[in-house]
Parts: structure tokens; C-alpha cells; sequence
């Protein structure tokens, strides 16, 4: 088995050297400094308003939701220390945390969570869309938050995480400005660590919060997150000790199996089941030769998934089977399969008519990985037949395009959240097909069974109804290849193995670092 | 010499209101906008989160009125509002600008001192072996691209002997002061300016040394000579002074674009200065902070083209202020 498949392996399994050690028989020491790495530099630290990958890295320390999720994505306490849900799944009621306070002093009570709601419903999509189906939000007392639903939501425990619903001070925002309050650049959470300092283009330091409710926690006396830009630095910074933590992402693929054999490093490629990466590309079914099934088909056919997985992704990662990843909920394999096979590709290109006419592809501008794979996906395409002409563009410029609809196939990878109802369905339903708008169904895939299906799955009650259902959505998509599924990534987190406890939950590194300790 | 520098700073801006309104457009040519950015950023883009964000960025208003808000903000020296940074463009500018002047200005020293004594022992030693091996040093740096020199010092410097640091303005979390501080600025400095000045270097050795080469052979030099002067007042008084001229033209050149002009080197030594601010504000199309930075470069080189005009006169009493 090559070494990079190996180490993929390893780590799907889990089987890091740190998860080998005998990790919880140690008692947590407290104090140190964790110097860990931020790329790109946030725009901003408040949650609320802003929802980029950094901040939410970021501000996972100085935010909370009400809950944090397991590995298998099950609800845990966090603001929230109790939940229960009513017999017609309409009313959900969470008990608060008591002795919960904010950075400044002032207590965490139920109003801050109402307020919350209402501030989140107008400055953050992703709560919006989440949040449709809730009918009022209620605080009977100052430590119980009641949620009544318009109907029966499946999802609903599941859109609690810091990143998704992150608890805004009222007494701080209400009345004020939003776009323009000052705490914007100074946030104030109940979050273990407390912010302290930004050097623009150097570092955020943020410092522990002494008043924290879980006692003894956070371990960590501070936390430096390092801002640079080139990932080559990126390498060498960890490499000659400046740094302690790469989250996943921070270095190029390629650099990940030298890193990792390094003295004393740890790699994990746990923490991202609650978000599951999963890259495809964009079909743009609305016009040309990709307008025919055969063809998106045959892409299917002609592309060497494995070849990507295990070369330029270094063996990380697990190939696609469908529109869901196999860490969320409903996920079947019992689909169509689409194994690399360019005969029968070129057979359907044939079938379908394909004379060669120019396809254009849109390479992610993410860095060299990406590049790599665009070209790879090229030369596959090429093989069979099809006519291939990049068009290099950077990220806003991509994103413009395919927003337009300007383009035939264009690489993508987007978060599931867990559940079909949150991460999936937006990229199918023919309700999301809005010109300038990315990330939705920018393919233009439109299937009246599909849209019910999704509907249907949203408000189904039980469980078991929401599996059928989105078993069969999965098996009529597969087969019409409205865009192709590529890998599940995987984003290995580099570390120095002192530092433990870093990523107990399926959020991973952006559900902070209040349970990391330092073995000095 | 009065009227001269007022001519020439009516003149500059004119120009500089000709460099924002096509700035303006220009921009805004490339696809993609802030709104767009965010978006994708924030993996959510539905109709109304976009639209909010051109409304907060003011971007739902037509050009002329969006081009018409812009200088009449810049007339009054307000540079406008970052919404991707929550802060003013003038604060961003000024937070990044000491850091950029630190470097360029100690690379600029680098390289035109370095590249003068060089040229002038170069020319001096014309075809011996020492000139070759300036020759040859000088090409050299100026062939490598900047991002691979920079990369092969950190290797070196910080990988295989552990003299200096990677990347950043000081040591994080170190918190020192006084000439400690100092010191470690420095040793963080080193690496970045080096790479940078070694560039400029190049261009200043190659072009010292022909100017010189050239001046030697005028009717002055020879007279000179048959005057009785030693060989070394020849080459300071009469051909270095007047072989810097065209050496002075392209240091002044260099100098505006200095601000702007550190990019790469920035970015690879994560160095926090103006250059990387300008290389993020293009990816994330933020146009107030990209044309606050190209304002403030463009004003950077209209200043510095004017010092180099009042130079020349230093340098060749011959030249006039013409009008």
C-alpha cells in the first residue's frame, strides 16, 4: 500500500498517534500558550454578522451555542444544559445553564437567547434559512428558552453549533447599530477565552476567561492565532517550532506527509463530521452537451476519483458516492455506481451525440491542490474524447461566473451540516435556482419529485419516514448526475503531540479549544 | 523654484483625480463583487443576504453616484469605509504604513548603496575578473524571481541553520521592548529587506556601471585626466556624478512604487505591510481599501517624482526648473 494511501487510511480509521495515547487516563495540566495558525486573515471576529471559515475558527473560542455535537453528530450540552421536545415535534424546550456569564460580567439569561434569534434571523443566512420553520421563540423564565415550530422540523436539534447559532449579548446590541457597534472589533461571549488583542496581518490573542462555568476549564492560558498568508511559510513556521497547530486546510496536501513524519507531531483527520466537505463538480445542465444525461454520465465514468483521492490528495479523503457524505444523516451507498471506466464514457459520449464541441472548466482557486486536481479532471476528460478549455479566474471572479451561470463545469466543495434538510437539499430543489447566487442549485437541475421529496423530508415524522425518504432522493439523483460527486474531503489537523484534547467534538477546531490541554 | 514645485503639484493633481476615476472603473471591471465574495465566504447566499451586503457596501447605487461619493470623500480626506474590516480605510492604511516604510526604505538603502558601490568598482575594474564577478553576482539576483529567493533564504536561514526568523514583524507573544524590541524587529527585518534590496541591487550595479563606463569616455574625463587629477577624483568628481543621474531617475522611480511594491516579499514573510493589505483587498474586491491604497501610492509616487526632479539639480547644477 503506498505511504499516502496508508496514512489516509490511518486516518479515516481514527488511528492517529495521538488518539493512540492514552489521552483521557491523563489529568489535564493547566497553563501554556497554544500558537496555532489562521489563513486567511478573518474579516471580522463577530459571529453574528460575519460567518467566514476564519472567523468561525476564530470566534469558536469566544462564542457559544446552546449545543456542540458529538463525532455522530448527537446533541450535546453547552448554554444549553437540557433539551426536550414535545409528543407532536412542534415544541422544543431548552433548560439554560445556570451561573453562565459574559465576558463583561453581566449574566446569560434567557432573553439574550430570544434576542439572539431575532438579531440572527436578519444578519445571518445560513440561521434564516435554518430558522424558517420556527413560529415564535418564547422565555417563560430567565433560564428556560422555548421554541414553537410551524410544523415539524427533523433537523431542528441539529442547527444549535457555535458557527450556526452563536448567543449575541442583548445588553450590549440592542438598540444599537449592528453594522457599526463597536464590540464588532472587541466581541464579548461566554466563550472560554475572552479576546484580548489584534495586530493586523500578525496575530489575535485571545486570553482565557477566568470566570469560565465549566470549572477548571479552559486549560490554556492563551491562544495566539498566527496570521500567514503563504502556505510554503505556513510549513516552515510549523517546522521550526512557531507554531503549535495547522488546522486542516492550512498547509498544501502535498506538504502533509513530510509534516506529519516530523519529531513529536500528531495529525488527526477528526472534527469535520458535522460539517463533511464534500467536493463535486458544477454541470451546468441548461445548456450544451451537458444539458444531455449521458454526458454528465459519462463524466462520472471518465473521471479517476481514486487517482485524486490517492494521489493529490495524499490518500485523505473517501470518493463520493452520491449527494450526501457518508457522515450524515440518511446516507445510503445503495445507489447507482459510477466506477472509472473511459470505455463505457466514450460509449455514452457517443450515445449522446458528443462531437467535440468546447466545454469550459473552472478550476477552484484554493491553492495548488486544487489547481492539481483541475488538471488532473482535465487530462480524464480529455482521454475520452471531450473538448476541455480551463478558464483561470480567481475566487470572487469564479464565484461571479458561476453565479451567472457562465461556465459548463466548475469544481465546488460545501459543507452538509449534518443532515440532508440543512447541507444538501439547497444544491437540488429547483426553489434554489436563483441567477447571482452561488452555492445554490447554480446547475439549473429541476425535478418536480425531487423538490417533493426534499419537502417532504424537512417535516417528516418519524425518523425511520425521513430515511426512506431521503434514500430515494439519493438513488434518483445519483442516476441523473445533476453534478459530479468527486471526493468526501478530509482536512488533517497538524499538531504538536503535546497538545491534547484539541478536538473532542465533530466541530472540530471551530468549536474552540476549551477542552485542550498542554503535556509540558 | 517655488513656481516649479507649484506647477508640478497642480499638476499631480490632476493626475492623481485621473488615477482614482479610472481606478474606479477599473475595479469594478473585474468579476465580482464584495457581496459576492462574502457570500461565498459565508457558504450562504441567498437573495437577501446579497442584497443586504450591496446595500451596506452602498453597491446598489448607480456608478457616477458611487464614483461622485468616493471624491468628494477623498477631497476631504476621507478615504471611506472598509465593511469587509469594520474600520476606516485611513486606519488601515496608517496601521499597515510603518511597517512597509520599515522595509522598502531599508531595502531601498540596501540597494542603492550596495548597487552604486558595485557598479562603480565594476566600472572601475572594467573586464577584469572582479568586474565579472559583480556582473555575474548582480544577473544573478536580478534573473531570480523574488518569491524563490525568499523562500531558498528561509530554507537556509531559518530551516537548516535556525539564525533567523520565518515570517512577522517581531516575536508573538514575546512582548519585548526597549532595544530588545528593536533587535528583534531587525532580526525579523533582515530576511525580507535583503530579499527585496537584492532585486533592486541588481538594477542599480548594472546600471552604475554602464552610465560610468559610458561617461568615461567623454572629452571632460580626458581633459581631466590631462589636467593632472588623480584617478580617484576622476571617478568620484567628475564620472560617478555624472553617471548617477540616470541612476537617480530610476531610484526615483523605484521609490513610489516602493509602498506598493513590496507584495510578494510581504506576503511570503507574512510580513503585516501595505502591500499584502492591497493583494487581500484585491481578492476579497474590497474597493474602498483597494483604491484608499492605490490613492495613497499614487500620491506616494507624485512625491517622489518631484523629489527626484529637485535631485537632478543637486546632482547636475546644469539642469534648470523649467516651467
Amino acid at each position: 500500500m503506498p505511504k499516502r494511501v496508508l496514512l489516509g487510511v490511518l486516518l479515516a480509521c481514527g488511528l492517529t498517534a495521538s488518539a493512540l495515547q492514552p489521552v483521557l487516563a491523563q489529568e489535564p495540566k493547566t497553563g501554556g500558550v497554544i500558537n496555532a495558525v489562521i489563513q486567511p486573515e478573518p474579516p471580522g471576529l463577530m459571529l453574528a454578522m460575519i460567518q467566514n471559515g476564519p472567523t468561525q475558527m476564530v470566534s469558536g473560542n469566544i462564542f457559544e451555542g446552546l449545543l456542540r455535537y458529538s463525532p455522530k453528530l448527537e446533541p450535546l450540552p453547552e448554554l444549553a444544559e437540557s433539551w426536550s421536545v414535545s409528543e407532536d415535534a412542534k415544541t422544543y424546550t431548552f433548560k439554560l445553564r445556570k451561573g453562565v456569564t459574559w465576558h463583561d460580567g453581566k449574566p446569560f439569561t434567557a432573553a439574550d437567547v430570544v434576542f439572539s434569534i431575532e438579531m440572527l434571523k436578519q444578519t445571518h443566512a445560513r440561521a434564516r434559512n435554518n430558522l424558517v420553520q420556527v413560529d415564535k421563540v418564547e422565555a417563560p423564565d430567565d433560564d428556560t428558552v422555548v421554541f414553537t415550530l410551524k410544523q415539524p422540523f427533523g433537523p431542528f436539534l441539529g442547527i444549535f453549533e457555535v458557527g450556526s447559532m452563536p448567543m449575541v449579548p442583548k445588553h450590549l446590541y440592542e438598540g444599537t447599530d449592528w453594522k457599526t457597534n463597536p464590540y464588532n472589533n472587541a466581541p464579548v461571549g461566554t466563550g472560554p477565552f475572552m479576546f484580548k488583542e489584534w495586530q493586523k496581518g500578525s496575530f489575535i490573542r485571545l486570553v482565557k476567561n477566568p470566570n469560565y462555568y465549566e470549572k477548571g476549564k479552559p486549560y490554556i492560558d492563551e491562544i495566539y492565532w498566527q496570521i500567514i498568508p503563504d502556505a510554503a511559510a505556513r510549513s516552515v513556521a510549523y517546522e521550526t517550532g512557531k507554531v503549535d497547530v495547522l488546522p486542516g486546510g492550512s498547509v498544501e496536501n502535498f506538504d502533509v506527509p513530510r509534516l506529519s513524519k516530523l519529531k513529536d507531531t500528531c495529525v488527526t483527520g477528526a472534527g469535520w463530521e458535522f460539517f463533511s466537505p464534500l467536493a463535486w463538480l458544477w454541470l451546468n445542465n441548461r445548456q450544451g452537451p451537458l444539458a444531455d444525461k449521458r454526458v454528465r454520465q459519462a463524466i462520472m465514468y471518465a473521471i479517476d476519483r481514486d487517482f485524486a483521492k490517492d494521489v493529490i490528495w495524499n490518500g485523505l479523503g473517501k470518493v463520493a458516492t452520491g449527494p450526501s457524505a457518508s457522515t450524515i444523516k440518511y446516507y445510503t451507498s445503495d445507489v447507482p455506481k459510477y466506477p472509472y471506466d473511459p470505455a463505457k464514457a466514450k460509449a455514452l459520449l457517443k450515445e449522446a451525440g458528443y462531437k467535440g464541441e468546447k466545454i469550459r472548466m473552472l478550476p477552484l482557486a484554493y491553492g495548488e491542490t486544487w489547481q492539481r486536481w483541475g488538471e488532473a479532471v482535465k487530462q480524464n476528460l480529455m482521454d475520452v474524447g471531450m473538448n476541455i478549455e480551463t478558464i483561470a479566474t480567481d475566487v470572487a471572479g469564479g464565484n461571479q461566473k458561476i453565479g451567472d451561470w457562465d461556465y459548463d463545469i466548475a469544481f465546488t466543495y460545501l459543507y452538509q451540516y449534518g443532515d440532508p434538510a440543512l447541507g444538501v437539499g439547497r444544491n437540488y430543489v429547483s426553489s434554489a435556482i436563483a441567477k447571482g447566487q452561488v452555492f445554490n442549485n447554480v446547475e439549473g437541475y429541476s425535478n418536480p419529485e425531487i423538490d417533493k421529496l426534499f419537502a417532504d423530508g424537512a417535516v417528516a415524522t418519524p425518523d425511520s419516514k425521513r430515511k426512506e425518504i431521503y434514500e430515494k432522493a439519493q438513488k434518483i439523483l445519483v442516476e441523473d448526475v445533476p453534478v459530479a460527486w468527486m471526493l468526501e474531503l478530509q482536512f488533517p489537523t497538524i499538531m504538536r503531540c503535546k497538545v491534547k484534547n484539541l478536538i473532542t467534538t465533530g466541530i472540530g477546531v471551530n468549536d474552540g479549544f476549551k477542552d485542550a490541554w498542554l503535556d509540558k | 523654484m517655488l513656481s516649479f514645485v507649484a506647477q508640478r503639484v497642480v499638476k499631480g493633481v490632476i493626475v492623481l483625480l485621473a488615477i482614482i476615476v479610472l481606478n474606479f472603473f477599473l475595479i469594478r471591471l473585474a468579476p465580482g463583487d464584495p457581496a459576492v465574495v462574502m457570500a461565498g465566504e459565508a457558504g450562504a447566499s441567498d437573495q437577501v443576504f446579497v442584497k443586504q451586503l450591496r446595500e451596506k457596501f452602498g453597491l446598489d447605487k448607480p456608478l457616477p453616484e458611487q464614483l461622485f461619493i468616493y471624491v468628494k470623500g477623498v477631497v476631504t480626506l476621507d478615504l471611506g469605509f472598509s465593511f469587509r474590516q469594520q474600520a476606516p480605510v485611513a486606519k488601515l492604511i496608517m496601521e499597515r504604513l510603518p511597517a512597509t516604510l520599515l522595509l522598502t526604505l531599508t531595502a531601498f538603502a540596501i540597494s542603492l548603496m550596495l548597487g552604486v558601490l558595485f557598479g562603480t568598482f565594476a566600472a572601475r575594474f572594467a573586464g577584469t575578473v572582479l568586474d565579472t564577478a559583480i556582473t555575474v553576482f548582480a544577473l544573478i539576483f536580478y534573473a531570480m524571481p523574488i518569491f524563490w529567493v525568499a523562500l531558498m533564504g528561509i530554507l537556509l536561514f531559518s530551516v537548516t541553520m535556525d539564525w533567523l526568523p520565518s515570517f512577522g514583524y517581531d516575536t508573538v507573544g514575546a512582548n519585548l521592548t526597549g532595544f530588545a524590541h528593536v533587535v528583534d524587529v531587525a532580526r525579523h527585518l533582515v530576511m525580507p529587506a535583503m530579499t527585496l534590496g537584492l532585486f533592486f541591487m541588481a538594477t542599480y550595479t548594472r546600471m552604475t556601471r554602464a552610465s560610468m563606463l559610458e561617461v568615461k569616455r567623454l572629452d571632460f574625463v580626458k581633459t581631466a585626466r590631462a589636467k593632472g587629477l588623480s584617478n580617484a577624483v576622476i571617478q568620484r568628481r567628475h564620472v560617478l556624478r555624472n553617471a548617477l543621474l540616470p541612476v537617480v531617475t530610476l531610484a526615483g522611480v523605484h521609490a513610489g512604487t516602493l509602498i506598493g511594491g513590496a507584495v510578494i516579499t510581504e506576503t511570503v514573510f507574512a510580513w503585516p505591510g501595505i502591500g499584502r493589505l492591497m493583494y487581500d483587498a484585491l481578492l476579497q474586491r474590497d474597493y474602498n481599501l483597494l483604491l484608499g491604497v492605490f490613492v495613497t501610492c499614487s500620491v506616494m509616487v507624485l512625491i517622489f517624482n518631484l523629489i527626484t526632479d529637485l535631485v537632478y539639480r543637486l546632482v547636475d547644477p546644469r539642469i534648470e526648473f523649467a516651467s
